[in-house]
């Protein structure tokens, strides 16, 4: 027996389901784009078929660390930047459970950065969410990686003098197999994709564009997106790397250009994911490890049996 | 010491395949009967160097490596006869001899390869053999091994001329070797071992009063190290998970289990980093598996920071601690205790975690069956600190400490039942409520119907949900620290704990020590009371919670007690001061940090140099008083 019943469960799913029924304050700022992000990852799970109870959201420190806080399902609410590894090995644990990962630009692609690479290089069965509001917010508006080169904060007062990250370039060269930009203003392509990332097998990253009304005025947001799938002005194949690599150096030049471009940019379902690569290896066992100290019939084998070498 | 007792010394260079052959012959000793106790010196470089493994053997139980050694096989270094590198080394050739003559007994034996090693290059080589009255063998191994095999084999014609001279039999080498060795250079070494061995026999006077006494194990005994104590002791309690990245000495302890885990069908992750490798165990524990990571020094910091979070989320965690000189990446290969405070504190706020030194290979696993016991059932961090000496040297330990039940239980979690049954707030399951005596709340698992909660670094409520609340700040801090007085209160009750006293009970002296200090130690207090001393040790495991009351009456009635760390600031002697608040006018230290372990002649120094002076503390040790001199 299990005791992870609702695993097992099928029935139909309510968006309601993820929001805590006395909901607790959210601390965000009005106006802020997590509200965004945590709305459509409310309404993409009811089409992913999972309940909060199979769902496992794990996320790091800053405002959007606080998703996890407003979304009803197992949560763990880590620490900055290290989201990726808490939230991998759990599914490698328990593969039967839903697991997402989700913190801010600072988080995933700063203080995170090497864990971000590593996972989308291991392609992990999992969804990556990054709100990416081009500024650390928590902290009180310092320069973030996304941040534009000669953005000015308190901490570059000069203007920066970085050129920004480019997370999906990143994203699609450290191996990640399924690869997004979603935007906040957009609600309806965001379910849309989350719910598509979420029903990937491998790792799945979605830069969500999030505006910060408080610390950075220059939210992109209040621009136009276009989304790429759409417009006939882009025509690549989202199955290419070659080509997915170049809409999405598009894409990331065009963004600072003021152009806000949206939409799948690579998808790889071919790729098995890392558990998938790991059983193959006689690496990992088939069955979820987490169910075995449940399992009253489980055979226990026993180390010192290996004791035989020491003699 | 006795002299009953072999202490054989291998040594060549880094590549020369000396591990390998120390280990066959460490086993054939162990089936002869004898005990025996493994030390290994190498530099930190993959090849070259000068490198040496000792094997002490003898009837009795031995503790320690042991004082000097009474039998050194010589090999060249391989590496050192590449041409270029000798201009850059100088002749390393001879070093095998010249490194290790300091420690060799008077009467003891040297075998030396005069296929590559020239004693006349050793200016009073012949003087020291006189005066010392060593027996030495000048056989041309390395000939030996190229006309049978290929010269690397010459390991096995030292390990044939050994046996010749110390009477062991050959039968129990042939029979390791065919087990151990691939078919195709087995014919070959069994050729060069034989030869050797006979070539020995024949041809010089082997009665030179080193032998192997006879001897047999009254339990039958397996060979192992503090490392496979605490690999073996992780998965009998049924350790399915390990994430770690490579640093010495720690990658012992990894390497095992990841070596055997996939077959018991468990997982090994090498990451990115040891923070990673640190949130991975704890992602894996949250979601209901048993779980562990572990590092040296510079890794284990870069865990500070997941340490706290496990704390505080009560995410039952374990971690390996495997010491070497420090700060910084200081000595890679040497053995020191300077990382006891570090392990003790690290990670931002009041620490929260169960620390215990295991003292031999036995201990180790022992204390790493109980350190998981105990993470899983209170949900708090256990770390096993131990070092470089005691992670890689080999014992003897009796095969039947191992025999016990294998325990999948990983503590305290709610069935769907209580979840129905069970308070909620804000639609969240309770899981950081209340209600029991030993700080303990139950939890659920991802996937269990109902038990949604959230796991929170920052302080939570009992569902989980981020406070500041002044009131609920107060109750779950107490909750959770209130685990540690729990855990000593079982612990004290232990039918057997976990630190050993050895020694006169009523003794007037006291050595106090942890960790791997212990063997030499113990055979100190041996030699001291010999001499007529009346002396008692104890060596302390726990280092959180810390045993006061055993530690405070075992040193009640004594007039002074010498407190032994391998560390340059008396990190444990602070700590037991800290943890007692009394004694700092017993207390002295001595402490050595020269990147060699203590041996028993070193403890016995010291105490009659604090003692009456009769005595000079021995090189690079030093004796401190606790109030400062
Ligand atoms: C190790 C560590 N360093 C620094 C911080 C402080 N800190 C908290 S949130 C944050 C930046 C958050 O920025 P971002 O990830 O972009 O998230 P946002 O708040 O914008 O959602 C920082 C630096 C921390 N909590 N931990
Ligand atoms: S500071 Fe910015 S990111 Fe944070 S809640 Fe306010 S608007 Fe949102």
């Amino acid at each position: 027996m299990s005791v992870f019943n609702a695993i097992d469960e099928e029935r139909d799913i309510d968006v309601n389901e993820f929001t805590p029924s006395l909901e607790p304050q959210a601390t965000w700022c009005p106006g802020c784009g997590d509200f965004g992000v945590l709305k459509a990852l409310k309404q993409a799970m009811p089409e992913v078929g999972r309940t909060p109870d199979e769902t496992l959201l794990v996320t790091g420190i800053g405002c959007s660390g606080k998703l996890s806080s407003y979304f009803q399902s197992y949560g763990f609410h880590s620490i900055h930047g290290r989201s990726l590894p808490v939230a991998r090995a759990a599914k490698l644990a328990n593969p039967d459970l839903e697991v997402i990962a989700a913190g801010g630009d600072g988080d995933g692609y700063g203080i995170g950065g090497n864990h971000f690479m590593h996972t989308a290089r291991e392609n992990h069965d999992m969804t990556y969410i990054v709100f990416d509001n081009e500024i650390f917010g928590l902290t009180k508006g310092q320069t973030s990686p996304t941040s534009p080169k000669g953005h000015k904060s308190k901490t570059q007062p000069h203007g920066s003098a970085k050129s920004p990250i480019r997370p999906l370039s990143l994203a699609l060269t450290s191996g990640a197999s399924y690869v997004a930009r979603t935007a906040a203003v957009n609600p309806n392509q965001a379910k849309e994709i989350l719910a598509e990332a979420m029903a990937h097998d491998g790792f799945a990253h979605v830069d969500f564009l999030t505006q910060c009304p408080t610390w950075n005025k220059d939210a992109k947001q209040y621009v136009p997106y276009i989304d790429v799938q759409d417009s006939d002005d882009y025509d690549f194949d989202v199955r290419d790397r070659r080509e997915a690599a170049e809409a999405m150096h598009e894409a990331e030049d065009a963004l600072y250009e003021g152009k806000v471009l949206t939409g799948r940019f690579y998808i790889d379902d071919e790729r098995p994911s890392y558990q998938q690569e790991k059983q193959a290896t006689g690496d990992m066992p088939e069955t979820p490890l987490a169910e075995r100290y449940f399992d009253d019939d489980y055979e226990w084998e026993r180390s010192y049996d290996l004791l035989d070498r020491h003699k | 010491m006795t002299d009953d007792e072999l202490i054989w010394r291998i040594a060549g260079g880094s590549g020369d395949g000396i591990d390998s052959t120390s280990q066959n012959f460490a086993k054939a000793l162990m089936r002869s009967g004898l005990n025996v106790f493994t030390h290994r010196h190498y530099p930190s470089r993959i090849r070259g160097g000068h490198t040496y493994v000792e094997i002490r053997a003898a009837d009795e139980e031995v503790k320690s490596r042991g004082d000097n050694y009474n039998f050194l096989l010589a090999l060249g270094d391989s590496f050192a006869r590449n041409p270029q590198e000798e201009a850059y080394y100088g002749n390393e050739e001879i070093k095998p001899l010249t490194e290790n003559l300091d420690e060799l007994r008077e009467g003891g034996v040297i075998i030396y390869d005069s296929g590559l090693l020239d004693t006349d290059e050793i200016p009073d080589f012949d003087e020291r053999v006189e005066a010392n009255n060593w027996h030495v063998f000048d056989l041309d191994l390395r000939g030996l091994a190229k006309e049978y095999g290929r010269e690397i084999m010459r390991n096995t014609a030292g390990i044939g001329a050994t046996c010749a001279i110390i009477g062991l039999d050959l039968d129990v080498v042939e029979e390791l070797m065919t087990n151990a060795m691939p078919e195709k250079i087995l014919e070959p070494n069994l050729e060069i071992l034989r030869e050797s061995y006979e070539d020995v026999k024949e041809n010089y006077d082997t009665d030179v009063g080193v032998t192997v006494p006879d001897s047999e194990h009254e339990e039958e005994p397996v060979l192992i190290s503090g490392s496979h104590g605490i690999a073996y002791g992780a998965m009998d309690e049924g350790c399915r998970f390990i994430a770690g990245y490579p640093m010495t000495p720690w990658t012992d302890v990894f390497t095992i289990m990841t070596q055997h885990l996939p077959d018991l069908g468990g997982i090994s992750e090498q990451v990115e980093d040891e923070i990673a490798a640190a949130a991975l165990a704890i992602g894996a524990s949250h979601a209901g598996a048993k779980a562990m990571s572990g590092s040296s020094g510079g890794g284990f910091a870069l865990m500070s920071e997941p340490l706290g979070l496990a704390e505080i989320t009560e995410t039952p965690l374990v971690l390996v601690e495997s010491m070497r000189a420090g700060p910084s990446t200081g000595m890679p290969t040497k053995p020191e205790q300077g990382d006891l405070e570090h392990v003790l504190y690290t990670s931002q706020g009041d620490s929260n975690r169960v620390v215990f030194a295991p003292g031999d290979a036995r201990e180790s696993y022992v204390q790493t069956r109980k350190a998981f016991e105990l993470a899983y059932n209170y949900q708090i961090p256990s770390i096993i600190l131990y070092d470089q000496k005691l992670s890689g040297g080999h014992e003897t330990v009796p095969e039947s400490v191992f025999d016990k039940e294998p325990n999948p239980d990983i503590g305290s979690v709610v069935t769907e039942e209580d979840i129905e049954e069970g308070e909620r707030l804000a639609g969240r399951f309770k899981r950081y409520r209340y209600d029991g005596e030993d700080g303990v709340s139950p939890r659920s698992l991802p996937g269990q119907k109902g038990g949604n909660y959230l796991a929170s670094g920052n302080e939570h409520n009992e569902a989980g949900h981020i406070s500041e609340d002044p009131d609920n700040r107060v109750t779950q801090m107490d909750r959770r620290m209130s685990k540690l007085d729990a855990i000593r209160d079982e612990l004290d009750e232990m039918d057997k704990s976990h630190q050993t006293v050895y020694g006169d009970e009523d003794a007037d002296y006291a050595i106090l020590n942890f960790g791997s200090t212990k063997g030499a130690v113990e055979e100190a207090v041996d030699m001291l009371n010999d001499d007529g001393h009346s002396v008692k040790a104890m060596n302390v495991s726990d280092m959180l919670p810390f045993p006061k009351g055993e530690v405070n009456s075992f040193l009640e009635d004594v007039d002074e007690a010498l407190v032994v760390e391998m560390n340059a600031t008396a990190q444990f002697r602070r700590h037991i001061q800290g943890e007692t608040g009394r004694h700092g006018d017993k207390l002295y230290s001595l402490l050595k940090y020269d990147g060699n372990p203590f041996e028993p002649t070193d403890i016995v120094d010291g105490f009659e140099a604090r003692l009456d002076g009769s005595a000079e503390p021995a090189h690079n040790t030093r004796i401190e008083s606790a109030t400062g001199d």
